[in-house]
């Protein structure tokens, strides 16, 4: 199959500049050195990328969006703060390619015009810290990075910024609150950050994996890329796999990939010939899906929305059938409870007393009307609330209850 | 009352210099203040609010946002075990029992010795290596009731 991203993660010493360039690093960003920036911007959108954070959005759309000649800077925000539950594929981009990420950076930043560029990196990757910040240096020192950009005409200001914990961050606008300083209380949109975003200037912000497939993009072409993958759903994706699978990991397969041939083959199947129950395919936000529901899906964001799910940002958790579901949505309650900022009165009443109603059940305090009222409080909360927070409460809550109705009865007494 | 130290200084300035505005600068400030002073006390943000021209209460704001920034006294190795999803189905709650046998704390306690304090986070990223704990700027993976037994006594002849 082939690999866009993970192609030299286990590489000896691909951290290193020096190996990142004898496998053929930086030479896309050599390449667009010499390109018209609408140009690249035009080769990402026929590339048919989409963001690879969770959202989906076409990348080059987002990046048209930013407008020119506003007399601001142009800012290119690069998330990584990876904290959904279930996700841990940015990660081994940045731990083990680190100037994958920084040529995406590069690339984006040249297309759009953009001379100051930041990492926002969740606060507890500090130990991913040292391994990026280690490339960034060299990157200043072998011209990289810096007043001109491989000798050309183009000035580049890469920073690392570290967040302090708070999964909100993730969310575009709220990465943008925190890096100005502030608590991260996600904006009401519009305005958009492509007209003002950090500092009310125009502001991209893309995900890891989003940037790291730009390199490859640029070499081989936006029509390679579009080859790849399914007709709406273009190139690869990474996957990151865990819960009740033999093998748990990271795994980059073609848009479209069968969902239960990835259990079965990439993830090693179920072990301790246990049988498979459910699935979160696209991180602890999107809906659950049993078993059967898995069958004849493909791995895309169309097919997986069809099934009734999402593919959100590709963190799949598996569960076997000795898994308790009432349990699993307890402690993903506990999680939007505890991560809801606070703003909005939906989501702040709404995701605390959802989880509170889920401990009781689980500890064998339920009433039998808690069922209902647990569908009711996600219909109270959806769509109601600055930011998707809520939502992502509201799908948990409301797949796992419906499909596994009985097991939830089943813990009430009165 | 308190002070950077001269490296804390120069790495203000060179904080600092990363940022168009100071007021960005400000979060990443306070993970300064942290590692210098051990947390975010009212004495802290009073000296980073100085330092910086916001109010005390401004900077508190910000801090008690963020659950890295410890709003009390933590032990120098403050372990954060991961309580989510694919942490929970491998066992992260044996872990958890064995820490507070061997530490004889509970969560959001410190050891007599200020060495040790302990809470439970939400996810790490490793999910796949489940369970895993943070502790500074390592990850610990793959836990079990045994390895946090062990990794503790590592970490206390340290």
């Amino acid at each position: 199959m082939i690999k866009i991203l993970l192609e030299n993660t286990d590489k000896v010493d691909q951290v290193r500049l020096e190996k990142y360039k004898q496998r053929g690093g930086y030479r896309a960003l050599r390449k667009v050195l010499t390109m018209d920036p609408p140009a690249i911007i035009e080769e990402v959108k026929a590339s048919g990328l989409r963001g690879r954070g969770g959202a989906g959005f076409p990348t080059g759309m987002k990046w048209g969006f930013v407008p020119r000649n506003t007399g601001k800077p142009t800012y290119l925000l690069c998330n990584a703060d990876e904290s959904e539950p279930g996700t841990f594929k940015d990660r081994i981009l940045m731990e083990r390619d680190p100037h994958l990420m920084i040529e995406g950076m590069a690339i984006a930043c040249y297309a759009l015009n953009c001379h100051l560029s930041y990492i926002y990196l969740r606060g507890e990757y500090e130990f991913i810290a040292h391994t990026v910040q280690r490339a960034l240096d060299e990157a200043y020192e072998a011209g990289v990075l810096g007043p001109s950009v491989l000798g050309h005409d183009f000035a580049l200001d890469i920073h690392l910024h570290l967040g302090q914990g708070a999964y909100i961050c993730g969310e575009e606008t709220a990465l943008i609150e925190s890096l100005e300083g502030y608590r991260g209380y996600p904006r009401i949109k519009p305005p958009f950050p492509a007209t003002h975003g950090f500092l009310a200037s125009p502001t991209v912000v893309n995900n890891v994996e989003t940037l790291c497939a730009l390199p490859w993009i640029i070499t081989n072409g936006g029509a390679a890329y579009a080859s790849i993958g399914t007709e709406k759903s273009k190139g690869t994706k990474l996957f990151s796999v865990s819960g009740h699978v033999a093998k748990p990991g990271v795994y980059e397969v073609e848009m479209g990939y069968p969902l239960l041939e990835f259990i079965n083959k990439e993830a090693g199947g179920i072990p301790n010939g246990h049988k498979l129950k459910a699935v979160i395919p696209g991180g602890s936000s999107v809906p659950v899906l049993t078993a059967q529901e898995c069958e004849g899906v493909g791995l895309d964001y169309e097919s997986l929305l069809k099934a009734g799910s999402m593919l959100g940002s590709g963190g799949m958790i598996v569960f076997d059938d000795t898994t308790k579901m009432p349990e699993v949505l307890s402690v993903i309650a506990d999680f939007y409870a505890h991560e809801s900022c606070g703003q909005c009165t939906p989501c702040r009443e709404g995701t605390g007393w959802a989880a509170k109603i889920l401990r009781n059940m689980v500890s064998g305090t339920g009433k039998w009307s808690d069922v209902d009222l647990l569908l009711k409080i996600a219909d109270m909360m959806e769509g109601k609330t600055i930011c998707p927070l809520a939502d992502a409460d509201v799908m948990p809550i409301r797949s796992f209850v419906t499909k596994y109705r009985r097991e939830f009865e089943a813990l009430c007494s009165s | 009352m308190i002070e950077f130290s001269g490296d804390g200084k120069r790495r203000y300035q060179n904080i600092l210099s990363h940022y168009p505005e100071k007021r960005a600068a400000l979060i990443p400030v306070l993970t300064l203040a942290q590692r210098e002073f051990g947390w975010i006390s009212k004495e802290v943000a009073e000296y980073v609010g100085k330092l910086m021209g916001y109010p005390a209460s401004d900077v508190l704001a910000v801090a008690s946002f963020y659950t890295m920034l410890h709003k009390k006294p933590a032990g120098k190795y403050h372990m954060e075990v991961c309580r989510n999803v694919s942490c929970w189905l491998k066992g992260t709650y044996a872990c958890v029992d064995a820490i507070k046998q061997r530490l004889n704390v509970d969560f959001g306690g410190v050891t007599a010795d200020g060495k040790f304090s302990f809470a439970l986070t939400e996810c790490l990223g490793s999910c796949g290596t489940a369970p895993a704990m943070q502790v500074g700027d390592r990850y610990y993976e793959d836990l079990t009731p045994a390895s946090v037994v062990e990794i503790i006594e590592k970490l206390a002849n340290d």
